[in-house]
């Protein structure tokens, strides 16, 4: 059947009419900041705690816009006569970002979690060289990284979760089986605590129930965010529990002696937090 | 002196009108449009969504430098923006809104004669511009002008004469006054073709084809800057009014309305001639621009004939009532 003569036309009509019925999809930018999903690639934020100096971001950086320069430093042996040992400290780091790409290989490759994507877009320049933004830059963007999303409510249990609950689990039965029976009952009620936090509730990223004290910090450095940006930005002080691969979790076996050698970590600045890298690796794998 | 007063009166509030209406129209069409392609339009100026984005044009277009090119026919070039946008004044003095002597700039005889005359001339100052400015852009735009203006006041003057024929005067308040609801249908092709044609002559997409800015930049105004640029838009906006007040007196009945009472006809007329105004925002929204050659076939297939079909039927009519 041939369409009535002029039906287009008032099709059209009937466009533009509903059009001006909907809400208009404008951005009001400056006055309204956009509403940013937590995945953007706004700019990159260095969280230098973490930075071990492996040069693993420069050198993957398709556009080699990293620059890095740094130091090593001897730290006398920790016991008589044992060996001194050597540590590489951050002297620059630098992202040009009017050669960056926005690839995110840098912060895929970084196998410390010191790169990280932030929302944070408004840094144009007048000038193309003031676009090379220094550590202090990249440290204050790190304020700006939201925490992960979180995981979907069926989602697999993280691996970091899973193996450090079944450590957890390992550890308080090997306990249970050494005290008495008779005491076995009052033993695993504190046992429990132990273990990482059930990962039901994969939104409460990996809170450390008990960690022992001189573990307390895993996450050296500014655990506090600044007051002001302290209600928005999570900020780095908690794992993002949607990165599998590289976070370390909780350590579950800090005195099991399982795992010597993250006690000499690449990462001897951060003190309080030895088994960093190596045990994220043994974690993912057990 | 009192008729001199009362002259000075209606004068003024015509020109107020004149000048405040067109504006009006324009901001109504920021919006209107924006908010028909999915945007705002303009939200700053004035503070409140832009309102006085109009008045901040006006402002721009005063600090600009009135430039006139070196070949240009200099005193043609600087008189055609005048000669575009006085007879839409002219007009305006001669449509009444309201049913009292008071509700219209000057009741004349010959109304319909005196509107569809005096709105030719409108059309006279394009191509004024477009033959002074020695710009072929402009040429072309003023040779395009003429064409429409021919294809297009033909038809709108046949609709126009059959609303004078069943009405049997041509005086614009005698039409409203013999106005009767049973007219629209019976008119209403009348209404339609005299409501495009006066649309083409005012060169409104979608029959922007003289000014069609994709193919010679924005014909017969290419060269003009400043207050003069602002003047052709005026009369743009100022057609607007007058072919929306022309269309609601000759053939939505003017003050006529189902409801209201005597003192109010005249928020009919506003309130029809919005409506109408609407509409020609609408079209513009939605329709892209005719082809030249589409242009002059809608007019010479379609228009002509309709209206002279319209006008045969009010013929038939008008001899079966009596």
């Amino acid at each position: 059947m041939a369409p009535i003569p002029g039906s287009g036309l008032a099709k059209g009509l009937a466009v533009t009419l509903r059009t001006m019925t909907k809400k208009s999809v404008t951005e009001q930018y400056p006055d309204v900041q956009p509403d940013l999903p937590p995945r953007t690639r706004g700019v990159i934020g260095l969280f230098e705690e973490n930075c071990t100096v492996c040069m693993l971001c420069a050198r993957e950086c398709p556009d080699w816009c990293i620059y890095i320069d740094s130091h090593k430093e001897t730290i006398p042996a920790a016991t008589p006569g044992g060996r001194e040992r050597s540590r590489n400290v951050l002297d620059r780091f630098a992202i040009d970002f009017a050669l960056c790409m926005y690839c995110g290989i840098c912060i895929e490759v970084c196998p410390f979690d010191a790169l990280f994507w932030s929302p944070e877009f408004e840094y144009a320049e007048t000038d193309i060289h003031e676009l090379t933004h220094e550590r202090d830059k990249l440290r204050e963007w790190m304020w700006t990284v939201p925490a992960p999303p979180a995981l979907d409510p069926g989602a697999e249990e993280p691996k970091e979760l899973a193996a450090a609950r079944k450590t957890a689990e390992k550890l308080a039965a090997t306990q249970a089986a050494q005290t008495t029976p008779a005491s076995q009952a009052a033993q695993t009620a504190p046992a429990a605590p132990t273990a990482p936090t059930a990962p039901t509730a994969p939104t409460a990223p990996v809170e450390q129930p008990e960690p022992p004290a001189d573990r307390a910090d895993t996450r050296p450095g500014p655990t506090e965010p600044p007051a002001d940006r302290a209600d928005t930005r999570p900020g780095p002080t908690e794992p993002p529990a949607g990165r599998t691969d590289a976070k370390p979790g909780p350590n579950p076996e800090p005195e099991s002696g399982s795992n010597p050698e993250s006690e000499s970590g690449p990462n001897p600045e951060s003190g309080p937090n030895p088994g960093h890298g190596p045990t994220a690796s043994e974690g993912g794998a057990s | 002196m009192n008729d001199a007063l009362d002259v000075a009166l209606r004068l003024l509030i015509v020109f107020v009108v004149f000048l405040t209406f067109p504006l009006i129209v324009g901001q109504t069409e920021h919006k209107v449009m924006a908010h028909m392609q999915g945007r705002l339009g303009p939200m700053y100026a004035g503070g409140f969504h832009g309102w006085a984005q109009l008045v901040a044009d006006g402002v721009k277009f005063a600090q600009k430098e009135d430039v006139v090119p070196a070949g240009a026919d200099r005193r043609v070039f600087q008189l055609a923006p005048a000669v575009a946008l006085l007879p839409y004044l002219l007009v305006l003095v001669a449509i009444p809104i309201g049913p009292d002597e008071g509700a219209v700039g000057q009741v004349l005889d010959a109304g319909i004669f005196f509107v569809l005359a005096v709105m030719g001339v409108g059309v006279l100052g394009s191509l004024m511009a477009g033959w002074a400015s020695a710009n072929k852009f402009s040429l072309l735009g003023g040779l395009r002008t003429a064409a429409q203006l021919l294809a297009y006041e033909l038809p709108m003057l046949l609709a126009a004469a059959s609303v004078a024929m069943a009405a049997g005067t041509v005086s614009l308040p005698g039409i409203v006054d013999a106005f009767e609801w049973w007219w629209l249908p019976w008119q209403i092709i009348g209404a339609i073709v005299f409501f495009v044609a006066g649309l083409a002559e005012l060169q409104r997409p979608p029959f922007d084809m003289p000014v069609a800015d994709s193919e010679i930049i924005f014909g017969a105004y290419t060269e003009y800057t400043g207050l003069r640029f602002a003047l052709f838009l005026l009369a743009e906006y100022a057609g607007i009014i007058v072919l929306c007040g022309l269309t609601t007196v000759l053939f939505l009945g003017g003050w006529h309305g189902p409801w209201g009472a005597d003192g109010l006809g005249w928020v009919w007329t506003l309130l029809k001639s919005a409506v109408l105004a609407f509409i020609v925002i609408w079209l513009r929204v939605t329709y892209p621009r005719l082809r030249e050659d589409q242009l002059q076939k809608l007019s010479w297939t379609l228009l002509v004939p309709l209206s002279l079909a319209q006008i045969a039927l009010t013929g038939i009519v008008k001899v079966v009532i009596q």
